[in-house]
């Protein structure tokens, strides 16, 4: 692995600013991105979709949630209901992310209504308009960590340490994510997001917007009426005690990486990680080639893997391993913020695509 | 509009589309599963993504990447992100190879 330094840039992450124009104008929005090969033949049986596996993982799934808010509402008023929290609060704040991911990219399940019925149900419990947030996800694909076009960068620069510690208790975002859906319920639609959902798209996120604060009135109302925090603990709050998990996984996938680039190999991470968070994160720890194909489901993400693994970066080993070579370019990005990890290609590999974005990132830095 | 020659129709696949470019514009051609040929735009209309690296699932297409649907029969737009509806052309099978009728 080599490390880069490029030059000292303001940052402005907004869709509404500069940033957005100048990315437009360099090519760098709606672009070409490198894809390693596969054959037709292979990537369409990679992409073929079947209900078994999500049906299995989320059945389990459900039946854990279940098992977990049981347990912890009989154990309630005793410590032995602590670790059976901690759990449920994983099950609940953690594992909606990778379950409104898959779904809302449409490859969980074959059958169309299955994602859509998982999709809404995790977006309310990761606090998502399910809406607002498949079109942001459609542009965080289009324009992957493109500075200005994508609206899911989760590590902005320069590092700000202590801002980044407390995403692991999802401050601010739960705080951001309820003023919004608090927006939505109103009938407003924020500036940043009119950049990539359509004008006949808006009613429709109003109408889940009021859905969701409707549920979270009436949960507050129940712990006020029974004098009781209960009812926070088991809807709402494990978006607060039990995100650590959908965090410490998801700051991996872009974390570090180049910005304004078209090839995901550079800007992505793949990491090796352990069999319950892969169960937990359901296998985008395979992040490159979910960015390049993310048609193929999540369950046949190991496969494209071992497919295209001799054209990508070797993976991290491990969560740990990971961490470590975020860590540092994050601290650098501190002072640095244009610092990047440039990982080494293996030798079987063909060289990074940096023509495609060369020339876009060198006209931004009006080079 | 004239027709024009595009492949055998052996050479696509049933269930399956490919990419045919012709004076500077870009088609999708489809095999249905029972051998019916059909032709439309080559890109999505949501983003400038060829639909030709998509999966066929029954008279659908998918975007390969951001899963917008259509029936590619019809053009009609299914599932977001896609709103707006994809020209469909005329297809047909001539003596094994498949032809499509496109603007001149």
């Amino acid at each position: 692995m080599t490390t880069t330094k490029k030059s000292s840039l303001a940052k402005d992450y907004s869709l509404t600013g500069q940033e957005n124009q100048r990315a437009v104008a360099a090519g760098l929005a709606s672009a070409e991105w490198y894809h390693s090969e596969v054959s037709r033949k292979e990537m369409k049986s990679l992409m073929k979709r079947s209900d078994a596996p999500a049906t299995r993982d989320t059945l389990l799934w459900l039946a854990l949630l279940a098992a977990t808010a049981g347990g912890g509402i009989m154990l309630w008023g005793s410590w032995l209901a602590l670790p059976i929290f901690l759990a449920y609060g994983v099950l609940y704040g953690s594992a909606c992310d990778s379950r409104w991911h898959e779904c809302g990219h449409g490859t969980a399940f074959k059958t169309s209504w299955k994602n859509d019925v998982v999709y809404n149900i995790a977006s309310f419990m990761v606090m998502r308009n399910p809406i607002s947030w498949r079109w942001s996800h459609a542009r965080h694909h289009t324009d992957t960590i493109i500075v200005g076009r994508d609206p899911e960068i989760a590590l902005m620069r320069p590092t700000l340490i202590a801002k980044t510690t407390l995403k692991f208790i999802a401050i601010p975002e739960i705080y951001l994510d309820l003023c919004t859906l608090l927006k939505h319920a109103m009938g407003t639609i924020p500036t940043q997001e009119q950049d990539y959902i359509p004008e006949s798209e808006r009613h429709k996120a109003i109408f889940w917007a009021r859905i969701h604060i409707s549920i979270y009135f009436f949960t507050i109302l129940t712990a006020a009426a029974s004098a009781s925090i209960l009812p926070l603990l088991l809807v709402g709050g494990p978006r607060v005690y039990g995100s650590w998990h959908m965090v410490m996984t998801g700051l991996l996938q872009h974390g570090g990486l180049a910005e304004n680039v078209l090839d995901h190999r550079l800007n992505s991470r793949t990491v090796y990680i352990n069999p319950t968070s892969r169960w937990i994160y359901l296998n985008m720890n395979y992040h490159v080639e979910h960015h390049m194909f993310p048609m193929v489901p999540y369950h046949a993400l190991p496969q494209l893997h071992a497919l295209i693994k001799d054209d990508l970066p070797k993976p991290n080993n491990s969560i740990l391993d990971a961490y470590r070579e975020v860590w540092g370019s994050l601290r650098q990005q501190r002072t640095e913020p244009d610092y990047f990890v440039r990982k080494k290609l293996p030798e079987s590999a063909k060289p990074y695509r940096e023509d495609l974005h060369a020339s876009g990132v060198n006209r931004m830095q009006g080079v | 509009m004239s027709w024009i020659d595009v492949c055998d129709a052996e050479d696509v696949d049933l269930e399956d589309v490919i990419r045919f470019d012709v004076a500077e514009r870009t088609f999708a051609v489809y095999r249905a599963a029972d051998g019916d040929v059909f032709a439309t735009d080559g890109l999505c209309t949501h983003e400038q993504v060829h639909l030709a690296d998509g999966l066929v699932i029954d008279d659908t297409i998918e975007c390969p990447k951001h899963n917008g649907r259509f029936n590619y029969q019809t053009g009609a737009a299914l599932r977001a992100p896609v709103c707006d509806a994809l020209a469909t052309y005329p297809a047909r099978l001539t003596n094994g190879r498949i032809e499509i009728k496109v603007p001149d």
